[in-house]
């Protein structure tokens, strides 16, 4: 009784071509299945996204953030200059902008020119209301703490009026837990969509299988052998799986193409059409695994009971 | 080639706890080109015997060879590689419903592997030989009884069986149709195929007239080389 002589590209043929036609047979239930997979796909697709939209997102902000310290109105010009000087002498101090009083106050009248009710407001209060500061920029967000240390040991503590540091500090921190949170409520979304995916597809199956129990048992009983049956059934999951992924990739495309130039707007820093452009396959790839996964474990679960003639 | 040595068969019922004996003490030997006829009533154990032999059900005593083979020895994944040396023709025919003639024929063959070369070659004989040449597009459900019967002799003798058996094959057929399928039985003998043939059809012992074992409530009665047909 020999195995050996078995022509296993033939078997494995004959078991995908079984396989596709179970799938096309099975109609509706074929479609819903497809559908079904398609969620955890979607998500996990989407956090994986939304992570490097974040990533960009905080490193903009980092980017972006700065300590400015103000001094008070009695500070004299030279004093803040060989502050300055001191400060570049910090290592985590990347750069550093004086703005004078009278800089303050052009630059805010440059931003704010057309709304009369602040002009307005200028001239009321008669003389210039800015402070003169000095803008700092460390090489990483965590120095700005050995920074802003570096002022309340100073000499100058008195001469400063204010440092706007923790409040960007906290708006920083508040988005890291946010997305944080975000990502938590993700997985765990994700986690219980697949469970469900898997018990859909896992019925699916199982009705197909049901439905063709008796032809299991013929098949059986003609000598096909355990992987022979199962194998279709099998091959069917996956196809749904890479079905799943197939509609994902395109209509993520699709929303991107549509969605990216209004993102442009508001997170320039994010090109989202891009991103995804490069990442297509990888992304792609991540998604057929999730699918086919799916698919073909739940398949191989709903059949197991039925090979036992 | 087939060898039954004091194969008991013992259904139990677990819930009732009710016992009921299919064959009992049954021993007997089969020689390669025999054609056989198992004879009895029905429940006698015609279609355990059967059933035994295609590990379809385990003995709960004895031992059964194929080719010098215990059988029950056989690990699950050897069962598929018996049951490639036997053809079997059921009394329901058993074709699959989702396939059309040719391919429930083809299915065989694809199961032990031949090349879809020899499939396009062997099935259309095979399909000649049992008269259903024009017919190998139609689904089961598009056939009659006989014609049912014939694609599924030609199911069992497709991949060239050491031994086919056969379970009331003419159950649901006529007198005219009998004699025709139970001729197609003794052609494929005289090729040199064994064939075990359970039948209660008495018709079926006069026109094989051949060996006959005769069973009643599970155990052998007569052996007969002769074909007789006494109950």
């Amino acid at each position: 009784m020999d195995i050996l002589s078995f022509d296993i590209f033939l078997t494995l043929k004959r078991i995908f071509l079984a396989g596709w036609r179970n799938f096309l047979r099975d109609g509706g239930p074929s479609i819903a299945t497809i559908f079904v997979i398609l969620i955890p796909v979607a998500l996990l697709s989407s956090l994986l996204i939304f992570k490097e939209a974040n990533r960009v997102l905080i490193s903009t902000l980092q980017e972006k953030a700065d300590v400015s310290v103000y001094f008070k109105v009695e500070t004299k010009e030279e004093e803040i200059l060989y502050l300055k000087d001191e400060l570049s002498k910090i290592p985590e101090v990347k750069e550093i902008k004086y703005i004078s009083k009278e800089e303050a106050l052009q630059n805010f009248i440059q931003r704010h020119g057309e709304n009369q009710t602040l002009m307005e407001a200028l001239r009321e209060v008669g003389k210039n209301p800015f402070f003169a500061s000095l803008s700092i920029k460390a090489w990483q967000a965590s120095q700005y703490e050995t920074i802003s240390k570096f002022f309340d040991n100073s000499n100058f503590k008195d001469q400063i009026e204010k440092i706007d540091y923790y409040e960007r500090k906290s708006l920083i921190e508040n988005i890291f837990t946010l997305t944080s949170n975000i990502n938590k409520a993700g997985i765990t979304l994700f986690i219980l969509m697949s469970i469900l995916a898997l018990l859909i597809t896992f019925n699916t199956i199982r009705l197909s299988i049901i439905k063709q129990r008796e032809e299991i048992r013929i098949q059986k009983l003609v000598g096909a052998s355990n992987w022979f049956i199962r194998g279709p059934f099998f091959v069917q999951g996956a196809i749904s799986g890479i079905l799943s992924a197939l509609i994902c990739i395109l209509f993520f495309a699709l929303l991107f193409y549509f969605l990216d130039p209004r993102l442009k707007n508001f997170f320039p820093e994010f090109p989202l059409l891009l991103y995804f452009k490069t990442q297509i396959w990888i992304l792609f790839l991540i998604q057929l695994l999730i699918g086919t996964t799916i698919g073909t474990i739940s398949s191989l679960l709903a059949i197991r009971k039925y090979l036992e003639v | 080639m087939l060898k039954f040595e004091n194969v008991t068969k013992i259904y139990q019922n677990s819930s009732e706890r009710m016992k009921s004996i299919a064959l009992d003490g049954v021993s007997f030997e089969i020689e390669k080109g025999e054609f056989i006829s198992v004879v009895g009533k029905s429940g006698a154990g015609k279609t355990t015997l059967l059933k035994l032999v295609l590990l379809e059900e385990r003995p709960t005593q004895g031992m059964i060879f194929f080719k010098g083979i215990d059988i029950n020895r056989l690990k699950s994944t050897e069962i598929p590689l018996l049951r490639r040396k036997i053809g079997v023709v059921f009394q329901d025919y058993k074709l699959l419903s989702s396939k059309n003639t040719f391919e429930n024929i083809a299915y065989v063959m694809e199961v032990t592997g031949a090349s879809d070369k020899e499939i396009k070659r062997d099935v259309p004989i095979v399909l000649e030989i049992v008269g259903l040449g024009k017919k190998a597009k139609n689904f089961p459900d598009e056939l009659s009884a006989r014609e049912k019967q014939r694609a599924a002799i030609a199911r069992a003798l497709i991949h060239r069986p050491d031994i086919i058996l056969a379970d009331e094959p003419t159950g649901n057929l006529d007198p005219y149709n009998t004699s025709e399928i139970i001729k197609l039985f003794l052609k494929i003998n005289e090729m040199g195929t064994t064939i075990i043939l359970a039948t209660h059809n008495k018709e079926v012992i006069k026109i094989v007239k051949k060996r006959v074992i005769t069973l009643e409530n599970g155990k052998i009665i007569r052996d007969d080389k002769n074909g007789h047909f006494i109950l």
